[in-house]
């Protein structure tokens, strides 16, 4: 597909992905079987399943962050909107830039202070005018819900952020540049639980202009937030372990009337 | 007061355990000794060289033994053949413009090279190239410094039909480049890769994300292996000796021979007077606060930037 990512301005209107036979590998290794997913617009997608079931792996396939580890590639149909982005000729560099990423650990850039933390991605756009920076990046914190706490000290380093605020410190740099997508890995896992509660009721607010897809841990969270959860389970070929997705829909099915009895295992705490 | 245990192997544990302790103890002192003292004793005997002459004048020959320097008239009561009586004159302001010359020279060609290559070593991904650099570096790093004395003699010196500072300059390079290279790789892999895909993720390029998040993240680092590398090219002679020869007088130009500290540090050391004996600890003295000096002026600055 000729088709290139094309900067656009910014729109209200969510976005959704299609994927379609995705095989994500490490050198030689296949980490999860092809497996097929749907991202609604303004939805948030959960991907659950115990350790090693490969579901950051898929997360990272999601907008490309999976190549950046020696050796890794994937192969199958990823689309956002009707783009593939593993198309020949796309810049995996403007397809992060389309689909946001949050880390488990807070990341701020400590060479730079919190201002310069959100600005970093809109200045990497071309942004040079100050009074249109400044803006976008109260909006950026504001939507983040970090602005009231550190408006007073915008000049000071990211470092001196609590893990909670730093965290939304890295929602804020990546909504800042107002992506279409924006996927979540383990965001709150690193985070004490009223810091948690925050970042949760940041997702549900973020929810109503983006689309969200987030890898959780925490099944209480998954079942809290999410609209739709995919349960990733561990399976053993030739005593090598593949991840495989085992069943995918609408949150509330998944935790009441599973479809498969591993869920249900997984769900009730009796494997992972 | 003391707490009762049952562990049997308590009393062994705690003697092994001091044991241990007093080993590293006496090992730091081993080490740490000889370099106090021999920095003391030039500071002292280095120190006691230094006067306003030192730093202003140039080479000047000694006063033979029983002769006024002033006038220039003989001194009575006193034997003319007395070495110990030969009197130094002049300074070594020479040295330090050479050394100052060729070594920033050296470095201002070495930090974009060698950083370059300690990026490509450690931000791009693994193949054979890269080892067999890495190889390379290692070894060059610990060739005997003579070495590259020679093969700045054979490639420069011989073809060009003169010594010369830029000479010089050029067979530092060669020991630098290798120093700063590792030393910036070896920086470079202690940036948590989560910083990189945090720059990644927000879809900066590669250069973007290098330049502008990892570097300077691993900044501190990366200026002290070029201090290091400045350090260790200043105080080479080796190289010089066959580079750029020496030079009595001052000299800025680059084409031509030139003087430098550790050149002058063994000519004085070699001398049958011990007048200039002392003045080869002047310039070990100066040399060791050159090198001091720009470390603390660096430090200083980037310590700046950080903030």
């Amino acid at each position: 597909m000729a088709v290139a990512i094309q900067p656009t301005v910014a729109t209200q209107t969510a976005h959704s992905m299609t994927v379609r036979g995705l095989k994500p590998f490490y050198g030689k290794r296949l980490a999860v079987q092809a497996l097929d997913l749907d991202v609604r617009p303004n939805q948030i997608m959960a991907l659950i399943g115990p350790s090693g079931c490969g579901k950051s792996t898929v997360l990272r396939c999601l907008n490309r962050m999976h190549e950046l580890v020696p050796y890794a590639r994937a192969e199958g149909l990823v689309k956002l909107d009707n783009i593939d982005i593993y198309a020949p000729g796309i810049d995996p560099a403007l397809v992060r830039r389309k689909i946001g990423m949050v880390f488990q650990l807070p990341i701020a850039l400590r060479t730079r202070n919190i201002y310069e933390n959100v600005a970093v991605g809109l200045r990497l756009g071309g942004i040079k005018n100050k009074a249109e920076l400044d803006a976008r990046v109260e909006k950026a914190l504001r939507d983040a819900h970090l602005w009231d706490e550190v408006k007073d000290k915008l000049h000071l380093s990211g470092m001196a952020l609590s893990g909670g605020q730093q965290q939304r410190l890295s929602i804020a740099r990546t909504i800042a540049v107002e992506p279409d997508i924006i996927l979540f890995d383990e965001p709150c896992s690193a985070l004490d639980p009223i810091a948690t509660l925050r970042i949760e009721e940041l997702l549900l607010s973020l929810r109503q202009r983006y689309t969200i897809v987030i890898v959780t841990h925490n099944m209480q969270q998954a079942a809290r937030i999410s609209d739709r959860t995919a349960v990733f389970m561990v399976e053993k070929t030739d005593d090598i372990p593949v991840g495989v997705l085992i069943e995918e829909g609408p949150t509330e099915q998944i935790f009441s009337t599973p479809q498969d009895p591993r869920t249900e295992d997984y769900i009730s705490g009796r494997v992972g | 007061m003391s707490l009762e245990t049952n562990m049997l192997t308590y009393p062994r544990r705690s003697r092994v355990d001091r044991a241990l302790r007093g080993c590293t103890i006496i090992a730091t002192a081993i080490a740490i000794v000889p370099l106090v003292l021999i920095i003391t004793y030039v500071l002292i005997v280095g120190g006691a060289a230094l006067n306003w002459d030192f730093f202003t004048q140039t080479y000047r020959p000694p006063v033979p033994a029983g002769i006024d320097p002033r006038t220039g008239l003989p001194i009575e009561g006193m034997e003319e053949n007395d070495l110990s009586q030969v009197q130094a004159r002049g300074g070594v302001l020479h040295g330090i413009v050479g050394t100052l010359m060729v070594t920033i020279t050296a470095l201002l060609f070495s930090l974009p090279i060698g950083i370059l290559a300690g990026i490509f070593l450690a931000e791009y991904p693994d193949t054979p190239f890269n080892t067999f650099i890495r190889f390379c570096c290692d070894v060059l790093s610990g060739a005997p410094s003579i070495v590259i004395g020679v093969v700045g003699f054979t490639m420069i010196v011989r073809q060009t039909q003169t010594y010369s500072g830029i000479a010089g300059s050029i067979a530092l390079i060669f020991l630098m480049v290798p120093t700063i290279a590792r030393t910036t790789e070896e920086i470079l892999k202690l940036v948590p890769n989560a910083t990189r895909e945090a720059a990644m993720a927000m879809g900066a390029p590669m250069w973007y994300s290098t330049l502008t998040v990892v570097v300077p993240t691993a900044l501190t680092g990366i200026v002290t292996g070029a201090l290091l590398a400045f350090a260790r090219g200043a105080g080479e002679t080796a190289p010089l000796l066959l580079t750029i020869q020496g030079n009595s007088n001052l000299s800025f130009n680059m084409l031509a021979p030139m003087a430098a500290l550790p050149i002058l540090t063994y000519k004085y050391i070699e001398s049958p007077f011990p007048a200039e004996n002392q003045l080869a600890w002047g310039t070990a003295f100066v040399l060791m606060m050159l090198v001091l000096g720009v470390n603390l002026l660096v430090r200083i600055t980037t310590a700046r930037i950080k903030r």
